[in-house]
């Protein structure tokens, strides 16, 4: 589609195969043990979406069941695990395994190397966390024990005790929460170990540190902070099933345990997980924001500062879920200042994006339109998330919709508007062709339109004081209309997504041949065949700025005459 | 296709890359000192909460022989990472060798302090908080050590087979990169479970 043409001569090799076609078998077999990065990120991906609509049918539920007042659609006792579900769901089995199947497909070839550092290790990574997935749903069937009628697990997603103490929560649902975070929390682990590796030991020549392009940077960064993040709640898990089983007394407040610990402790990893969550999300913005504004990222090595200052910053932030725990003006005093410093690299971010949109010849396809989305979104998200910080003005709205609405709007206004936007820009490069534009026009207006009328919605309700986690309410509490109005766009968000999935399938086999280079972009991974060949690329490349293949088209005028 | 982006021939001898085995290893003790972080700050935490006896003060004994050991080990493993540098590969077993029964050494004394005070004092894991978070964490450390002992193990049996050779030095001292931090851990464990818990 572009007019320059890549791949170049000797970056692919042209030699036919003999014509030998596996069959099904041997395909599924060979999906099933393979460890080539580009399939185990297309596996991460595929099982992510799945369970987008697993996740997603769990939240249209919960909003059929809020609709109207005193409404029965679900019991209390469903409602109370399909939120726990939910959350659990979202966090786990879609946010991270979706980035870190972005992180697995596009690291290695951004950064010319012939695949991960560790290419078993990262398979087994992937199937722990398959299994993980499957340990969780399978408390559907097996929460009581077999005899027993299943029940999924109902305390939350971040489970405070004491409620997950034996005498609250009996039978088997906890222990498959509490081990199923465990078992993909060590996939999670096995996966950022390798990205970092990979990063800092794979990169082709000449690809210096700060050469590297940025969607690679900011996955370092968040590999990095995973391996930080993700272990604490593997020791808290590992504490949890100590008191569950071996009668120990951590969490065990008539033991002199603390049930203050384990908000601790969760919320240790509980926040700057959402920071491993939404920096794959600026990954992506910080490459489609380029290359639909035809301009190069404007304040590179800002970036890259702001990115590691997020990560640092978030380490010290958590206990801002905690104000109304009641904890002492100074820890109160610390964790607001500490929360409102992460707006500095934040806003520096915003601006940088700003900047490269400025001026630029803006082509807005669809992954543009989710990136631009995202960041008014995120900028909202980012405002609500301020006010939030504040402990007074926390105690009045902790726990009620309003908390709801601002994490929603960084985890689907931010993430999963950026997700869409990396699977619209990369979707031609895995699959070979591109995603239909009608249906993803659709899917884009749609879903901009339902995630409005669903979270900005949720705001008001938060300050009318509707609390979150109730399964109903009374008709003449106020808020009727707007749990309706919510619930509405909901389902609008389900039709969106419902497009989405279709589009995915259909233009795999129906999609518009891409090329290998349809957006006219920058990175390397453009540079080979659509999809790319299983050993990436036949020579090394060799890089001597940020964006090789602008070199590649425009000899005549090379980055590396203007960057330091 | 160098040509084509313009690098100097010149580069191309010079480009250096941290070895893998190394940033991996790194990676992975970094992420585990995030789990033993948390373990050791909830040890802290609970040190004199808890609400009936035994007391730290009443059972533990301070275990200098297992801890010398254990420390000493550090130096064996590095003995044994520089014979095989060398490609002295029986020099390299025999420290290696001597790694290992230190270790166990190390767990052997573990395993006495535990039947002592499971029988004698009739400390559990669930009769106080302080047995509690004392079996946890210092039950954490031990897995690391046996774990660290099978890896140590495969690699002895590899080297009296004659199956390890001076090209494996860098495998090595990943795997003594492990074993250090195993030690240096205990260092943190003593001092909290040991000086400043008891």
């Amino acid at each position: 589609m572009a007019e320059n043409s890549v791949p170049l001569p000797g970056s692919i090799d042209l030699t036919r195969s003999r014509g030998y076609a596996p069959t099904v078998l041997e395909r599924l077999h060979g999906w099933l043990v393979t460890v080539d990065h580009k399939r185990l990120g297309i596996l991460y991906v595929t099982y992510g979406i799945l369970f987008l609509l697993v996740g997603g049918a769990e939240a249209i539920a919960i909003r059929i069941q809020l609709a109207v007042p005193r409404n029965d659609f679900i019991s209390a006792q469903v409602y109370n695990r399909f939120f726990t579900m939910h959350g659990t769901t979202m966090v786990f089995l879609v946010g991270m395994t979706i980035i870190f199947g972005f992180a697995n497909y596009l690291v290695p070839l951004q950064i010319g190397a012939r695949d991960m550092a560790f290419p078993r290790l990262n398979a087994f990574s992937f199937w722990l966390t398959a299994f993980g997935g499957l340990l969780l749903y399978y408390s559907f069937i097996g929460g009581s024990g077999l005899s027993g009628a299943g029940s999924a697990p109902d305390v939350g997603w971040f489970a405070y005790a004491p409620l997950t103490a034996r005498a609250f929560s009996p039978g088997h649902s906890t222990d498959y929460w509490a081990l199923a975070l465990i078992v993909s929390g060590f996939g999670t682990l096995g996966t950022a170990i390798n990205i970092v590796t990979t990063v800092l030991s794979m990169r082709c020549k000449g690809m210096t540190m700060m050469r590297l392009p940025l969607f690679t940077w900011l996955m370092l960064v968040d590999s990095g902070l995973t391996l930080i993040t993700i272990t604490p709640l593997t020791a808290a898990q590992i504490m949890l099933l100590i008191d569950r089983y071996l009668g120990g007394h951590f969490f065990d407040t008539q033991a002199g345990g603390s049930a203050v610990a384990w908000m601790h402790f969760f919320w240790i990893f509980g926040h700057p997980e959402v920071y491993v969550l939404v920096l794959p999300a600026f990954a992506i913005a910080n490459e489609v924001i380029p290359v639909f504004s035809r301009k190069a990222i404007f304040g590179y090595p800002a970036m890259v500062a702001a990115s590691v200052g997020i990560a640092f910053i978030s380490l010290s932030v958590w206990a801002h879920h905690m104000f109304t725990v009641g904890m002492t003006s100074f820890s109160n005093a610390f964790f607001v200042l500490s929360t409102e410093l992460v707006g500095i690299p934040t806003g520096i971010k915003i601006f940088n994006w700003l900047a490269t949109i400025w001026g630029g010849k803006i082509r807005f396809a669809t992954p543009m339109l989710f990136a631009i989305a995202f960041l008014f979104q995120f900028l909202i998200a980012g405002l609500t998330g301020i006010m939030l910080s504040i402990a007074p003005w926390n105690w009045q709205l902790h726990n009620s919709y309003f908390v709801i609405a601002h994490f929603h709007y960084v985890l689907v206004g931010a993430i999963v508007f950026c997700i869409f936007a990396g699977v619209y820009y990369w979707y031609p490069k895995v699959t070979g062709r591109m995603l239909n534009d009608t249906l993803g026009k659709w899917h884009f207006w749609l879903f901009l339109i339902g995630f409005h009328v669903t979270f900005d919605t949720m705001h008001f309700l938060g300050i009318l004081g509707m609390p979150r986690s109730i399964y109903t309410y009374e008709p003449d509490r106020g808020w009727k209309t707007l749990n309706m109005i919510t619930s509405a766009g909901g389902i609008i968000q389900g039709i969106a997504v419902l497009i989405f999935a279709f589009n995915l399938f259909w233009s795999y086999f129906h999609g518009e041949p891409a090329g290998d280079d349809p957006w006219d972009a920058w990175t390397l991974e453009w540079q080979t065949s659509s999809p790319p060949p299983v050993y990436n690329f036949a020579q090394d490349p060799v890089v001597r700025s940020r964006r090789p293949l602008w070199d590649l088209k425009h000899p005549e005028d090379p980055d590396w005459e203007y960057e330091g | 296709m160098s040509a084509t982006t313009g690098m100097p021939a010149a580069y191309e001898g010079q480009w250096r890359l941290p070895p893998r085995g190394k940033v991996g290893m790194s990676s992975l003790i970094v992420g585990e000192s995030a789990i033993f972080t948390i373990f050791v700050v909830a040890y802290v935490f609970y040190i004199g909460k808890s609400l009936s006896g035994p007391t730290p003060r009443q059972v533990l004994e301070v275990p200098i022989f297992a801890t010398i050991c254990l420390l000493s080990s550090s130096f064996t493993v590095w003995m044994a990472e520089r014979a095989i540098r060398r490609n002295r590969v029986s020099t390299f077993a025999l420290w290696l060798g001597g790694t290992i029964c230190l270790g166990l050494v190390f767990l052997g004394g573990t395993a006495i302090e535990w039947h002592k005070l499971i029988y004698q004092d009739r400390l559990t894991i669930s009769t106080n908080l302080f047995g509690t978070t004392y079996y946890s964490l210092v039950g954490l450390h031990a897995t690391h050590v046996v774990i660290g002992l099978l890896m140590l193990t495969i690699v002895f049996l590899f080297a009296v087979t004659r199956r390890v050779r001076g090209q494996h030095a860098e495998r090595i001292t990943v795997l003594s990169m492990y074993w250090h931090f195993v030690d240096a851990v205990w260092v943190v464990v003593f001092t909290v479970v040991y000086v400043i818990g008891r």
